[in-house]
């Protein structure tokens, strides 16, 4: 309670720097970058003084800040900070800044675009530190705002459908959210996720809700779950996605995987399971089905696509179904074995983490390849790139592989913990789970082979500058974390350990 | 608290100096028509700051008129008067601010408009139901003349339906209130004279005079299906009658349904409970639909007001203290919202392009051209989007949990019309400023420059978004007026259960 509000000033610093930019004149972009720059990193740096003096032992909340905000609505300013959310804004302080660094190159008007993109990084930030809906809703929604005027407005040709698809999509998934918070307030008179957890776990919830009668108490669930399924998004509420992360500029692409998609599957962990952990488990077994469809569709799909942006969109919906597979095969047995329970969400965590770093790298990879290609971007406009660009070669295969998986690099640890703790709770999950990683293998070395190497062709036949100035600033320190993350995962799990040992401790035992 | 009458006194005063005024220069006539609405406004402000919030209405004046009737000269406020007379004076100056350019006979129009603004505002201080008759009518009178001489599309037409509608409308209401006053036995218009009168009255009877008096009012609110006069008269009105129309006097209609048929007449309330509520959820939905396919952007403004208007409607009819709560509350945020939207379409748009159609805007960069007006409609379409930091998010979600409290289904289907709403808006607000021309940035050339706009444009602009940022983050503000007040005695017949 005490000490000052540093939680705080991690929302407000981007929109600051948003207010900020919005002063400094249009005709001077060096300011413009510096400002918009130093107001992204600047929450990295809040965020890493957080996890400095963060208590790694407990589970509960800390640097808690709660203030009345609306008496009548019983809604409170309330934010507060835990192991989940301490990696995401760790995350969104990386991958935030980073997405700005190289978005610079595309001239039109750096000031309106920094200042929306620096709405958007406050706002995801926001959705990871406020704990009362209607303090958490007020970000939700304001995060579709900048997004969808920096698809729209600097997007490829087919930006402004994909804006309006994205919108609309995610729109009606909130709008079945607040449904179902109209109605839970309806039933408790709370919107505050920590006290309504309490009546989740005790079953209070259900039981006011049941009092409804009819449909409505599944209705409910359904509400809630559907404005996280399509943000996440589950299989197969996905079809906003491809085109959206296709169709968005490099540094928006990435902010989209690496952050936004982020914020549906926090909204999984953090406010439906606690909420309704009875129905969650009644419903597991065919959201498990769709997680897996998620995984394996997204593989598949990415091996069938030419567009690398689209192939690389898919591969981060296959990505980012794991974590769900894993909190749904938690959910899913009567009572679950507590170190596969353990492994599986620790890895769920770990990947969210893992995946917002490797896809926001790749899109970047990607961006470049476009960017030299004058705007192509397909499988067969390149060849022999190893040659002409070997530090970019080697950086992007770095990073292709801790998409894959490859042990030493970050995303081998997520994936391995998620595996292991899906196969002791539903192995034949992890069976089918497994085409997952196949598929994977195969879209990405394809991806490899016929870009990387081979002679020199296409877009590289001419000339090809290799990285250099932002992307290979970013583009290196991306990989260079990837390899500490890789390394040393413990630097990552010992913040959360404490949280998914409590979650795993409120499972029923068997 | 007396302060209050001066309010439509320094209205009608200022109305008869802005004619004079006029026959002098366009010029005074405006800064008298300015003055006039900051000085009310001003007594509004002052007023808010001496309001104690009390579970009843507290009387300014009460003066014997007519005694051979019982009719008095009686005015009183609340929290819900006191909401909308703030309202009434931020909506007023606005409209001001946006009819700076009116340089056709610019002294009659703000006579006129000073006029309607003096019945609103003695409607939301009148506690006698004769009296409240009178100023109602005397805010009708001067629209039909607003639209019919400085009006545009179809104005004649428009102004014609929007009048007889609304006489339509208060014939049913009077018609009721004089079948109340006379089986009551003749005591008296007063409020409380004709609650104490209902009480004895039987459950026929309250139905009867539920349904003339409620549908009525609900005519001037824009309830489904009597709304169609809406549209057609916001469209032909010149910008400031558009913005008091939709944000002002449709008020007016849900205002006389929750303060006059609802306490009166509960047991008609509870038997047309369903209906109303269906019409109103039917009217968000449809309305909202209709809006999507419009091609004239002020249609689409037009038509949103019907579909937020179906929000109070839906708030009143679920008649429990929280979904009223959030009704009063989207009356105040319908009111600013939909005054900014007809002021960015109407006034920074059409007076600068001359044309609506959003065919033909979508080929003009009007973001680049008009970039302050982009930025003001963009947030004003995030407002009407309900979306939170707005007015209207705080008042759709009560409204929301009023509704799932009294039957889920409503708050289902209306859950339905907030994502119909988003998805208008966008389309409006991108269709008129981001249209193809934009995204080619520097390279397309610009067409010949626009004029830039003025002064009075911002100022009303920044006011009218100051308002519903402000009520968005803090609506505490109005809601700690509105609250105590639905606690009062003739509330709680109509309201049934619910917490604040």
């Amino acid at each position: 309670m005490n000490g000052p509000p540093i939680l705080s000033a991690i929302i407000f610093a981007p929109f600051a720097g948003a207010l900020l930019l919005a002063l400094v004149p249009r005709a001077r972009p060096a300011a413009v970058r510096a400002v918009a720059l130093a107001a992204s990193l600047s929450t990295l740096a809040l965020a890493l003084a957080c996890a400095g003096s963060f208590d790694r032992g407990a589970a509960g909340y800390q640097l808690v800040e709660r203030h009345a905000w609306i008496s009548s609505l019983n809604v409170h300013y309330y934010l507060g900070l835990d192991g989940l959310s301490l990696v995401l804004i760790l995350l969104t302080g990386i991958v935030a800044p980073a997405g700005l660094a190289v978005s610079w190159s595309q001239a039109r008007d750096p000031r309106l675009f920094s200042l929306l993109f620096l709405a958007a990084q406050g706002s995801a930030l926001g959705v990871f530190l406020a704990l009362d809906f209607f303090h958490w809703f007020l970000f939700w929604e304001l995060s579709l705002v900048p997004t969808f005027f920096l698809i729209k407005l600097w997007g490829g040709a087919g930006a402004s459908r994909a804006a309006y698809q994205f919108v609309i999509y995610t729109l009606a998934g909130s709008a079945f959210l607040l449904l179902g918070f109209a109605a839970i307030f309806a039933a408790t008179g709370s919107l505050d996720f920590a006290a309504l957890g309490r009546l989740g776990a005790s079953g209070e919830l259900s039981a006011r809700l049941a009092s409804l009668g009819g449909f409505w108490p599944e209705a409910v669930f359904l509400g809630v779950l559907a404005g996280f399924a399509v943000k996440v998004p589950l299989y197969p509420f996905h079809t906003w996605l491809p085109a959206a992360y296709a169709e968005a500029p490099t540094g928006v692409s990435m902010f989209l995987t690496g952050v936004m998609s982020k914020m549906g599957v926090y909204g999984f962990l953090r406010i439906l399971w606690p909420l309704f952990p009875a129905a969650l488990h009644a419903a597991a077994g065919p959201l498990l089905w769709l997680a897996l469809g998620g995984v394996v569709f997204g593989a598949f799909a990415a091996t069938r696509q030419d567009d690398l942006k689209r192939m690389v969109a898919y591969s981060s919906l296959n990505h980012v179904s794991y974590c769900l597979m894993a909190l749904f095969a938690v959910v899913s047995p009567a009572g679950p074995s507590a170190p596969a329970a353990t492994a599986a969400l620790s890895g769920a965590i770990l990947q969210m983490f893992n995946h917002g770093l490797s896809a926001s790298a790749l899109f970047l990879c990607i961006g470049v390849l476009e960017s030299r290609a004058g705007g192509r971007r397909g499988l067969g406009d390149f060849g022999g790139v190893r040659s002409a660009a070997p530090i970019f070669a080697g950086l992007c295969g770095i990073a292709m592989f801790s998409s894959l998986g490859l042990p030493g690099l970050n995303g081998f640890v997520g994936e391995f913990l998620i595996f292991r703790g899906v196969f002791g709770l539903a192995p034949w999950a992890a069976a089918v789970g497994c085409l997952g990683l196949l598929g994977t293998a195969l879209f990405l070395l394809t991806f490899w082979q016929r870009v990387f190497h081979g002679p020199r062709a296409g877009a590289a036949a001419g000339e090809f500058r290799d990285l250099a100035g932002p992307n290979f600033v970013v583009l290196g320190a991306l990989v260079a974390l990837m390899f500490l993350f890789g390394l040393l995962p413990g630097l990552l799990t010992g913040i959360y350990n404490p949280l998914v040992t409590a979650w795993v401790g409120g499972l029923p035992t068997p | 608290m007396s302060l209050l009458p001066w309010t439509f006194l320094l209205s009608l005063l200022g109305a008869g100096a802005a004619l004079a005024a006029g026959r002098h220069s366009a010029a005074a006539a405006r800064r008298v028509a300015l003055g006039t609405v900051l000085a009310s406004w001003a007594v509004v402000v002052a007023a808010a700051f001496r309001f104690t919030p009390a579970p009843r209405l507290q009387t300014l004046v009460d003066l014997a008129w007519i005694p051979a009737l019982g009719v008095r000269f009686h005015l009183a406020v609340d929290g819900i008067s006191l909401t909308l007379l703030m309202l009434t004076g931020i909506a007023a100056t606005a409209g001001v601010l946006f009819s700076w350019n009116i340089e056709e006979r610019t002294g009659e129009f703000f006579a006129f408009y000073l006029t309607l603004i003096a019945g609103v505002y003695g409607v939301f201080l009148s506690a006698d139901a004769f009296l409240f008759f009178v100023f109602y009518e005397l805010a009708i009178v001067p629209k039909y003349f607003l639209i019919a001489i400085w009006g545009s599309t179809n104005r004649e037409y428009g102004a014609m339906k929007l009048v007889l509608y609304s006489f339509a409308g208060s014939a049913l209401v009077l018609a009721g209130l004089l079948w109340a006053y006379a089986a009551g036995g003749g005591h008296g218009f007063g409020f409380e004279d004709l609650a104490a009168a209902a009480a004895g009255f039987t459950r026929g009877q309250q139905i009867g005079m539920f349904a003339l008096v409620f549908f009525g009012f609900a005519v001037l609110a824009g309830l489904f299906p009597f709304h169609t006069w809406a549209p057609t008269g916001h469209v032909a009105a010149p910008t400031a009658a558009s913005m008091l129309l939709a944000g002002v006097v449709m008020k007016l209609g849900a205002y006389g349904c929750l303060r006059v048929a609802m306490p009166l007449f509960p047991a008609g309330l509870d038997f047309w409970q369903p209906l109303v509520a269906w019409l109103a959820v039917i009217g968000i939905v449809y309305a909202g639909l209709v809006a999507l396919v419009q091609d004239d952007c002020k249609f689409v403004i037009g038509y949103s007001s019907v579909s937020h208007m179906g929000f109070v409607m839906l708030g009143l009819a679920a008649a429990n203290l929280r979904s009223v709560a959030g009704a009063v509350l989207q009356m105040f945020s319908h009111g600013v919202i939909a005054g900014l939207l007809f002021a960015v379409v109407g006034r920074m748009v059409y007076d600068r392009t001359h044309t609506r159609k959003l065919a033909e805007l979508r080929l003009l960069p009007l973001a680049r051209l008009l970039p302050f007006a982009a930025v003001v409609f963009v947030l004003a379409g995030l407002a009407s989007m309900g979306l939170p930091g707005f007015s209207g998010f705080p008042a759709e979600l009560s409204i929301l949990i009023g509704a799932w409290q009294a039957a889920p289904l409503w708050a289902a289907v209306a859950a339905l019309g907030v994502l119909v709403a988003a998805a208008f808006t966008l389309r409006v607000v991108v269709a008129t400023f981001f249209g193809p021309a934009t995204p080619g940035g520097e390279a397309a050339p610009l067409p010949a420059p626009l004029p830039p706009i003025t002064w009075p444009e911002r100022a009303g602009a920044l006011l009218l978004l100051g308002a519903t940022v402000v009520v968005g983050l803090k609506p505490d503000l109005l809601l700690n007026w509105i609250v105590p007040s639905l606690h009062s005695p003739l509330l709680q017949a109509a309201l049934k259960g619910g917490t604040p």
